[in-house]
């Protein structure tokens, strides 16, 4: 009787945590709810002419995210993350097989080191391709800039949590209130430079990507002296607004910067679940 | 003596308690640096009228999909002459809970200053406010279930027809140029515009509120998270207000009153300039039945945080927008009541000269 109530439990439990899902196609009740391509307003907005553009407009103030996310999957790091301060001077033009170039004139923080932080200026030129479901490249220039410029901080948090018994797990970063405790900042700021990596590849004229949320980050073992870190991203686009969810399996480290190793795009169904009764 | 220092600290003692007692139950006073849920957002909705009977009255204008009630708090002085008025709402969007905290900080700004501050006075004495802290109080409801709900957007209608997604997003619902652009037919979409114009109660709600006050109403602002920006109508490109050039001055004006608080950039532009296209915007329905001054507010970041913004950038971010607002407001409020005081005024000065110099003949 007692193996059988202890074989029951132990079944139970297994019951509960449901084993992760295989590559599978969406719920039954998300279907309809939308494919992985990236979010596109059904209208999609007349382009500005070519020439000069307003900097504070959102044609450049898009093209200068675009940049961004560039500069951040070359220099982010765990202690270092920008944001885009103004776009100064923008211009757009044609070019071949419907493709359409920006320039762009605009300066970054470093938002790491708070808002009180210098202000580093950048030039980039942002090519978006004709064809659909094509990236965008991006040739970039910043001042004061030198390629990997690890600080002490990386360091430490390197060396920290390199160690075999390491195994950070968590998850809601920042929770709903905007919290991020102080040990899960470095953390989130990977997140975001991992993160970047896809906004990149996933951008268009017609998106505007920013991180939302980290939704987990669980470590993975340590592989070739770089941290492993699988993280679930909530990417928001603010055109059509959606939330888009990514797991992704990012290295780190304070020589080689950070790699994505592997993207995958998750469905998501907020918009059918019920409140639970 | 030891007896009389004994007795003045009793007497003090008494009169801070009684002052407590007469204050209510609430010992605590409510904090403006935290977010609150739907029920705290009621219950202090019902202190203030409570605190300000003179000044605070409420108003049910509708109900929700989930059938609460759409309260606004009216605040003004009373007047025997009738009285024009500003309308201000948040969270028409679950997820952008800065939204109704700044409609809260509002309140508590203009209910604590007015008997002290002129200029806050003079506003109350000839407008009133009417304010919503939470619109779309079925979505801000399900945004606190849990971590998974935060980044709700819509309202919580269930999806028509063979939908199986909830929810309509209300700021693509209103009767201006609905269905235009800017928006999905796709019920799932964040920014689905609903089944027809006005489906969603939310927004029949402020069309019908908003249509009863129009010849009161000189002013429609709209508060939403995120962006740093102050857009002016009409969200239709090829659309532009007839005074699209004094909304962008009245704005600009706004961005740099905010900008002299904290430091922060607002950006200023039609939403088509400097944002995205949409159709169905409250903002663009306040202005096409003939609100003047008509805006909408997003407030921080620009992308960091976005709408998971910490609790302590609460404070910062309801100061600068509250200078931002305010610059709005007392811009239409001198351009309808200053000419009035000056002409009393000149009436007044020409009355009495006249006076003195008949008076002057006579000796």
């Amino acid at each position: 009787m007692k193996v059988f109530c202890s074989l029951w439990l132990l079944l139970s439990l297994v019951k509960l945590s449901p084993a992760p899902p295989a590559s599978q196609d969406p719920p039954f009740a998300c279907r309809g709810a939308g494919d992985p391509a990236p979010p596109q307003p059904e209208t999609p907005e007349d382009m500005a002419s070519s020439g000069d553009l307003e900097p504070t407009h959102y044609p450049a103030r898009r093209a200068a995210t675009v940049a961004l996310h560039q500069l951040n999957t070359r220099h982010g790091s765990p202690h270092r993350l920008f944001a885009l301060q103004e776009v100064h001077k923008a211009s757009a033009e044609d070019v071949a097989a419907g493709g359409r170039k920006y320039s762009l004139d605009f300066s970054v923080t470093d938002w790491a080191s708070g808002s009180a932080g210098p202000a580093l200026r950048c030039s980039a030129e942002v090519m978006f391709p004709g064809t659909e479901r094509s990236s965008p490249d991006v040739q970039l220039r910043c001042e004061a800039l030198q390629q990997i410029n690890s600080t002490a901080q990386d360091h430490a948090f390197y060396q920290k949590y390199i160690a075999p018994e390491s195994a950070v797990s968590a998850q809601h970063i920042p929770d709903s209130y905007g919290n991020v405790s102080e040990e899960m900042q470095p953390f989130w700021r990977l997140a975001r430079v991992a993160a970047s990596f896809i906004m990149l590849r996933e951008s268009s004229e017609n998106t505007e990507f920013n991180m939302a949320q980290v939704a987990s980050v669980t470590q993975q073992e340590s592989s070739e002296k770089q941290l492993m870190l699988e993280f679930v991203v909530l990417l928001h686009d603010l055109p059509s607004q959606e939330i888009v969810q990514w797991k992704l399996l990012a290295s780190w480290s304070p020589d080689r910067g950070v790699r994505v190793l592997q993207t995958e795009w998750q469905p998501r169904c907020p918009h059918d679940t019920k409140p639970p009764n | 003596t030891m007896k009389g220092s004994i007795m003045g600290v009793l007497l003090v003692l008494a009169l801070v308690v009684q002052d407590r007692l007469a204050g209510g139950l609430e010992l605590k006073s409510y904090d403006y640096t935290k977010y609150h849920t739907m029920d705290e957002i009621s219950a202090w909705m019902n202190q203030m009228e409570m605190e300000n009977p003179d000044v605070v009255s409420s108003m049910i204008y509708g109900q929700t999909y989930e059938k609460r009630n759409i309260a606004l708090l009216k605040i003004g002085l009373n007047s025997t002459t009738p009285k024009k008025a500003i309308w201000m709402d948040c969270g028409i969007h679950a997820r952008e809970w800065i939204a109704p905290a700044f409609c809260q900080y509002f309140v508590k700004e203009i209910l604590g200053s007015y008997k002290t501050d002129s200029e806050v006075n003079t506003l109350l004495k000839n407008l009133d406010f009417y304010i919503t802290p939470v619109l779309n109080m079925d979505g801000y409801n399900y945004s606190w279930i849990d971590s998974t709900t935060r980044l709700w957007r819509k309202s919580r209608t269930p999806g028509t027809g063979n939908c199986t997604c909830v929810g309509t997003d209300l700021n693509r619902n209103f009767y201006a140029n609905w269905g235009m652009v800017g928006i999905s037919r796709n019920c799932c979409s964040e920014i689905y515009n609903g089944p027809s114009a006005l489906s969603e109660p939310e927004a029949k709600a402020v069309t019908d509120f908003l249509g009863m006050h129009q010849n009161q109403l000189l002013c429609y602002l709209t508060i939403h998270s995120y962006g740093q920006l102050i857009l002016v109508p009409y969200g239709h490109p090829n659309i532009s207000a007839p005074n699209y050039d004094e909304l962008m001055e009245v704005g600009l004006a706004a961005a740099k009153a905010i900008k002299a608080v904290h430091g922060k950039s607002y950006r200023v532009g039609s939403s088509p300039d400097v944002l995205y296209a949409n159709s169905g915007s409250s903002r663009d329905f306040a202005r096409l039945i003939g609100i003047p001054y008509s805006f909408t507010f997003e407030l921080r970041d620009e992308g960091q945080h976005g709408f998971i913004l910490p609790e302590d950038q609460i404070q910062p971010t309801c100061e600068e927008a509250y200078k931002g607002a305010m610059s709005i407001i007392n811009y239409v409020h001198d351009k309808n009541f200053k000419s009035a005081a000056i002409t009393v005024t000149a009436t007044l000065w020409t009355t009495l000269t006249a006076l003195w110099i008949s008076s002057t003949n006579v000796i």
